[in-house]
């Protein structure tokens, strides 16, 4: 299967469960709610090494945030419910109670609960305030600025975590802009994130190592400096760069559509292949095959 | 389809109703209805000498006529939905848990009071003791919504513990008096002598208001959490000035004769 002159690899993409909460972050202007959603963003790339993954899913117009203020939304993203909310716990206190003039509120509504904002307002040692608003708990923590704004409880669901397209290249320059063209594409799609630096990853990473230590390591298949050193190559010659792109999202719809609308994006001149990273189906509970991808939009 | 229930007669003296009421009228025939017992002053008559009932009851049940004289409607209702046409007497909506009540005329005096949960909305003017706790109570509403389009009375949340008042227009003096939790929202003037005695709990006014010396102003702010509330009082149908969900508000803690951790909050833009 080709999109113009790229081949789409008839290969899977092997994604996992996830569990996933949306964090609605609301300011005073815009720039403080953006810079609420960077900073608990960041350092969350992979579960591998930061315990969850992050993203800003969108920004969100005054007029639909529940306090009528500029917001953003951010999706995170751990391996169990609990986990998320111990980084919600962390991310939230640390990032956005910290941030002036932001609120943050439960963004989900299907879903378990976890307590975050029950937890967070011990920091208001004995001064905050508990609202109950319609079926919504809220807490008010007394701050230098204010107050600080957080819903008692944030939902948690399924989700899906590690789609993933992998762009072969001929050249730095034409695989940089085919993934940046992918992302630009892929942001469109709700309920997704893409964790990775401006979305896109060129540390792919296979499972395991020769170090006993590591539980990952590069992935020397799609290394072009390791054409001919390695048995199992996927470079081969022409393909000088591959960047790979990571999607996690709340239903596995939404990832399916940002990895469609991502490959038709991405292939462009210089974009030899587009294929997705696998461990041969026996880890992650979906298999989300490219060609099928493309024949959904047929 | 709704159970209709229509005033034939109106009551010489106030008659006693708590009947009326959707979970008390499940599964009865318009007969069963018409014979349920009510309280004609000291007599017991049945609600059919008053009443003519037809229609189905889905939980959904109409009123048509001036209550005035009726009191406790939807006493402890626990589901459903009672829509007045016209006014009601003291004691609706009393110990109310769940459900909705619509008066689209007058409430008298002690709408909701005790009320644990579900939703009072008055289109038109409500009594005193809205929300409240009865003589003696330590705890009045507990749970719930009620919204007063227009003015109410005095004593508006007395010892209420928690839920949502709101009050479309004015409110007279006490309003939140003893209070110990929950929200009051005044969108028109206070009278005198707001939350005093209140423990906890928030008072909010669009206008400026007399505060007791026994309350002392921390400070002008502009707290999300209202802004939050001020919405969802869009959604429910009342006006809400641009400039009162942008506004700054002076907050004012007390009463320091009590615990001093309730609060007034006052609009404070111009």
């Amino acid at each position: 299967m080709k999109i113009k002159s790229t081949e789409i690899v008839d290969t899977f993409a092997e994604a996992f469960k996830m569990f996933g909460s949306r964090i609605v972050i609301t300011a005073a202007t815009k720039e403080w709610a953006m810079a609420a959603a960077q900073s608990i963003t960041g350092f969350a790339t992979s579960v591998i090494g930061c315990k969850c993954e992050a993203g800003i899913e969108a920004e969100i117009p005054a007029e639909e945030t529940p306090d009528l203020r500029p917001g953003v939304s951010v999706l995170l993203f751990a391996m169990d419910a609990d986990s998320v909310g111990k980084r919600l716990m962390e991310r939230i206190g640390q990032c956005v109670m910290t941030c002036p003039t932001t609120a943050c509120y439960n963004g989900l509504q299907e879903g378990s609960s976890v307590t975050v904002g029950g937890n967070l307002r011990y920091f208001g040692d004995g001064y905050q305030i508990s609202k109950l608003l319609g079926d919504n708990k809220l807490w008010r923590i007394p701050v230098m600025d204010g107050e600080f704004l957080i819903d008692d409880t944030f939902n948690v669901k399924e989700s899906v975590g590690g789609g993933n397209l992998l762009i072969l290249g001929k050249d730095q320059t034409a695989t940089l802009k085919a993934a940046k063209a992918a992302t630009k594409a892929m942001r469109e799609i709700p309920d997704i994130i893409l964790p990775f630096p401006n979305g896109v990853v060129r540390s792919g990473s296979k499972v395991g190592s020769k170090y006993k230590s590591l539980i990952a390591s590069t992935n020397d298949a799609y290394c072009p400096t390791l054409r001919g050193i390695v048995d199992n190559s996927e470079t081969e010659e022409g393909i000088n760069s591959v960047l790979e792109i990571v999607i996690d999202g709340l239903t596995l719809e939404s990832v399916e559509e940002a990895m469609r609308v991502g490959m038709t994006a991405a292939a462009k001149p210089g974009v030899k292949k587009i294929s997705a990273g696998n461990y041969g189906g026996g880890l992650g509970q979906y298999q989300i095959q490219l060609h099928q991808l493309m024949d959904k939009q047929d | 389809m709704a159970l209709k229930l229509k005033l034939h007669t109106q009551p010489d003296v106030p008659m006693e109703a708590d009947c009326i009421c959707p979970n008390r009228m499940q599964s009865l025939s318009d007969n069963e209805i018409e014979n349920l017992t009510v309280f004609h002053g000291n007599r017991q008559v049945k609600l059919g000498d008053f009443f003519k009932c037809d229609g189905d009851n889905d939980g959904d049940i109409i009123i048509d006529g001036d209550l005035s004289n009726i009191k406790h409607i939807g006493s402890a209702m626990l589901s459903g939905k009672i829509t007045v046409e016209g006014n009601v007497g003291v004691h609706t909506g009393a110990a109310m848990r769940g459900g909705e009540i619509i008066i689209q005329g007058n409430a008298s005096d002690w709408l909701g009071p005790e009320m644990l949960g579900g939703r009072i909305t008055v289109q038109g003017d409500a009594g005193h003791m809205v929300g409240s706790g009865y003589r003696g109570s330590t705890a009045g509403m507990q749970g719930g919504e009620i919204i007063v389009h227009g003015n109410v009375k005095n004593e508006t949340g007395h010892v209420m513990r928690r839920g949502l008042i709101v009050v479309g227009g004015n409110a007279g003096d006490f309003t939140g008096v003893n209070m110990l939790a929950g929200t009051i929202i005044v969108l028109g003037e206070m009278g005198i002598r707001a939350g005093a005695g209140m423990k906890r709990g928030t008072i909010i006014c669009q206008n400026k208001a007399e505060i007791l010396p026994t309350f002392t102003q921390s400070c002008d702010y502009q707290p999300s959490f209202i802004r939050r509330y001020l919405k969802y009082l869009t959604t429910l149908g009342l006006s809400i000035n641009e400039s009162l969900i942008n506004g700054p508000f002076e907050r004012w803690c007390g009463d320091s004769v009590e615990l001093n951790r309730g609060e007034i909050l006052l609009y404070a833009g111009k």
